[in-house]
């Protein structure tokens, strides 16, 4: 068993000899988590993400924290495997105790982590064994907004609003409606809201416990877990297969 | 993103909970109200028990397309058996019809099947009938992917001779704590009561229903708890 996750190439001899060759190779995901989504906003970063860790089709842990800070100035939301996702953490550590060990006065910015998690995530799919997340990248620095993406296959990209798995489907048509550049605090929560009640309704792994994280060039607040309240008192729901029975 | 290919349709559990349960009088029939393709739910609000006859009614779980089918057949023929019979059918006759079609067709049906309802005979009866057509008379039955959660609940909440609001909460209880660990099982619970007086149908929203473990109380918006609870909800 090699606990270090680069291994040394494989020799011919030892291809045939053992299965070391094939040490790791994609993988498939156990505990994992859903969407999350975030939006630029009048004065930073928005990202909204449930405590949700799915094993497979059971709801197995609701108490998990997909959102949390790198540094001064940036957020990392993810989805995916969680044990990746904890792993990117303890790289992203190292990689900003190693930039304050230089003690130059200078920082890691947003845009600073999201390409070197990107650089991770890539090269680590070229090597057949990726960090399973897609990976959400917030943050500001100097008054400068950033807000990226980078998933498993090393797929990046900054825009104004973002999301991973089922939100890209369901919650950014609707930050594409909705979406300006001067949302305030409270619209931008609105929104963000919104979007997850969406999901709640038609995502299968949505757990309803969710965080919402702020971050502006002051500093970072990550929500208390809070459940939505979602609406099933329709006319329609009450009895929807009168005069056609059988039917869903 | 792929994920966890094969354990969401393992042979013996299929998407949804449903559940059948005798009481001193009748049954009670209760089911969530999820339909999902993949991961996408495609109805949040699904009506998963059916009607066969006015006595007899159909739990469904496993494609909803073979389900479906199945049940217009079995209605259909009972409708004819009904008048030629000049009386209500009996459970364990729409039971077996529904166990004929599964069982024949085993190799192309994906179809986890509940029969419950009330005949002058026998009273309330639950029939099971899971996937390759076994017929299986039950004091209580449970179905779907979400039934693998309430083994353990119902060995231990189960009881013989229950009262009619005893069986409908237990029923309630048990689709909900189901939903809470489901993900192919959500929605509504919707529940039917076959007795010798009739059929009631009963409808519990999603929001009504009771919070389990780590579920907390639900807010219109995080500004609402911002605003009434300061200095620090907020965590930095």
């Amino acid at each position: 068993m090699i606990v270090d996750s680069s291994s040394p190439a494989p020799t011919k001899n030892s291809l045939l000899l053992s299965s070391e060759a094939d040490l790791q190779r994609t993988q498939t995901p156990y505990v994992t988590g859903t969407s999350v989504i975030a939006i630029k906003y009048k004065d930073g970063i928005l990202i909204a993400a449930d405590m949700g860790g799915s094993y497979g089709s059971t709801l197995r842990y609701k108490n998990v924290e997909r959102i949390k800070p790198v540094g001064k100035h940036s957020l990392i939301g993810a989805s995916g495997e969680i044990s990746d996702f904890q792993e990117i953490l303890r790289y992203l550590d190292e990689l900003m105790l190693n930039d304050s060990m230089w003690d130059d006065g200078n920082s890691l910015g947003p845009k600073e982590v999201h390409n070197y998690l990107t650089r991770v995530m890539y090269n680590r799919r070229n090597k057949f064994n990726p960090l399973w997340n897609s990976l959400i990248l917030g943050g500001v620095k100097n008054g400068q907004k950033y807000l990226g993406t980078v998933n498993m296959i090393g797929v990046h990209y900054e825009d104004n609003h973002v999301a991973t798995g089922f939100g890209n489907h369901l919650a950014r048509p609707i930050l594409r409606e909705e979406w300006n550049e001067n949302l305030t605090f409270e619209e931008g929560v609105k929104l963000l809201e919104k979007c997850m009640r969406v999901l709640l309704y038609r995502d299968r792994s949505a757990v309803n416990k969710l965080q919402i994280a702020k971050i502006t060039d002051e500093g970072f607040t990550i929500s208390q877990p809070y459940s939505l309240k979602t609406q099933w008192k329709f006319k329609a729901f009450e009895n929807p297969t009168v005069g056609a029975e059988g039917s869903w | 993103m792929d994920l966890n290919s094969g354990d969401l349709n393992s042979p013996l559990s299929t998407g949804t909970t449903i559940i059948g349960v005798t009481y001193n009088g009748g049954v009670v029939l209760g089911a969530d109200s999820r339909t999902s393709t993949g991961m996408y739910v495609a109805n949040r609000a699904s009506d998963k028990i059916t009607q066969l006859t006015d006595n007899v009614y159909l739990c469904r779980s496993g494609s909803a397309a073979d389900t479906q089918t199945i049940s217009d057949y079995v209605r259909y023929f009972l409708h004819q058996h009904t008048i030629q019979l000049g009386q209500p059918t009996t459970v364990k006759v729409a039971a077996n019809l529904v166990r004929l079609l599964a069982y024949n067709n085993k190799n192309m049906l994906q179809a986890g099947l509940i029969v419950g309802g009330w005949d002058k005979y026998e009273g309330g009866k639950i029939y099971g009938v899971p996937l390759g057509g076994t017929i299986i008379e039950q004091p209580f039955a449970i179905g779907g992917s979400g039934s693998s959660y309430l083994y353990g609940f119902f060995d231990q909440a189960w009881k013989e001779g229950m009262t009619q609001e005893e069986a409908e909460q237990l029923v309630v209880k048990a689709v909900s704590l189901a939903i809470a660990r489901d993900g192919a099982s959500g929605g509504v619970v919707r529940t039917v009561t076959i007795n010798s007086e009739g059929v009631a149908r009963k409808f519990y929203p999603g929001d009504s229903l009771p919070l389990w473990h780590e579920e907390l109380e639900p807010h219109e918006s995080l500004l609402d708890i911002l605003s009434t609870s300061n200095p620090e909800p907020m965590v930095s």
